[in-house]
């Protein structure tokens, strides 16, 4: 009965990119808290959360990115979001999330953006 | 016409699993309702904030507690009532703080009931001796 939610992850440029596929909700966020803890420790920095396969997301899987992205900027790092079907769009424009973060169309846009965009010194 | 009400219900035990199962009922009482599947969506998410917050935060995920839905259809509204007998809180007490100031204090909460408000047209919270009541109402028709 349970939805389905896998993480694939590969790297780009020295980026880190997870892909995530399913339902991300109370259930399964820990899982993704996991992940981006576990990029954060290992000292990779630049992220990009691909959400291309993600079907369906709940505060609980946002609540991730919030927990996160403040110390992996002051690390000069960043966490950029792709891919969104509009129905998840929905829910991250309704609570503010596309003025706190880059939202872009696809992986590539979101390697251009750090590309223009050089780490931040701190 | 006489409007004739329906009435589903679902128990399940206070467990994060069993989101998925809430929400296939859900759907399904949306389609029977003929919402828009955008609307069922927004619904739907509605719903899983509520009993997310009920397993998480008033029953502490204890599996020997039960998440009641209840949904009560008719021809001009869908109403849906999430209660427990975990410890009760007014999410309509509870100030809502901007994005900003959230991940400033990196916390990952507090935007559940942000979204609830969003995606229906009426929520109510009610505390009746032991059990506490959320109940959200989505209207069919245009008034």
């Amino acid at each position: 009965m349970a939805n389905p939610f896998s993480i694939l992850r590969s790297t780009q440029d020295g980026i880190s990119i997870l892909a995530l596929d399913g339902y991300l909700d109370a259930h399964t966020a820990p899982q993704f808290e996991k992940a981006v803890q576990e990029e954060f420790e290992a000292g990779r920095i630049r992220l990009i959360v691909d959400c291309a396969k993600l079907t369906y997301i709940s505060s609980a899987g946002l609540g991730v990115f919030m927990i996160f992205v403040e110390e992996i900027r002051e690390a000069g790092g960043d966490i950029k979001i792709c891919g969104l079907a509009p129905k998840v769009y929905q829910v991250f424009e309704i609570l503010g999330f596309p003025s706190l973060f880059d939202i872009v169309e696809d992986v590539p846009a979101a390697v251009a953006k750090y590309a223009e965009t050089p780490v931040r010194e701190n | 016409m006489v409007s004739l009400e329906r009435t589903f219900s679902l128990h399940v035990p206070a467990s994060t699993e069993n989101l998925a199962m809430i929400r296939e009922f859900v759907t399904s009482i949306g389609e029977q309702a003929g919402l828009a599947s955008s609307e069922i969506a927004k619904l739907v998410l509605a719903v899983d904030e509520a009993c997310a917050n009920v397993i998480e935060h008033a029953y502490g995920s204890d599996m020997t507690k039960e998440v009641s839905v209840r949904a009560t259809l008719d021809d001009a509204i869908l109403e849906i009532t999430v209660t427990d007998t975990g410890i009760g809180f007014d999410p309509g007490s509870v100030e809502q703080k901007g994005l900003d100031k959230l991940i400033r204090a990196r916390k990952s909460g507090g935007l559940g009931m942000g979204l609830i408000r969003s995606f229906v047209d009426e929520v109510h919270y009610q505390i009746s001796g032991e059990k506490n009541e959320l109940r959200m109402v989505k209207r069919l028709k245009k008034v």
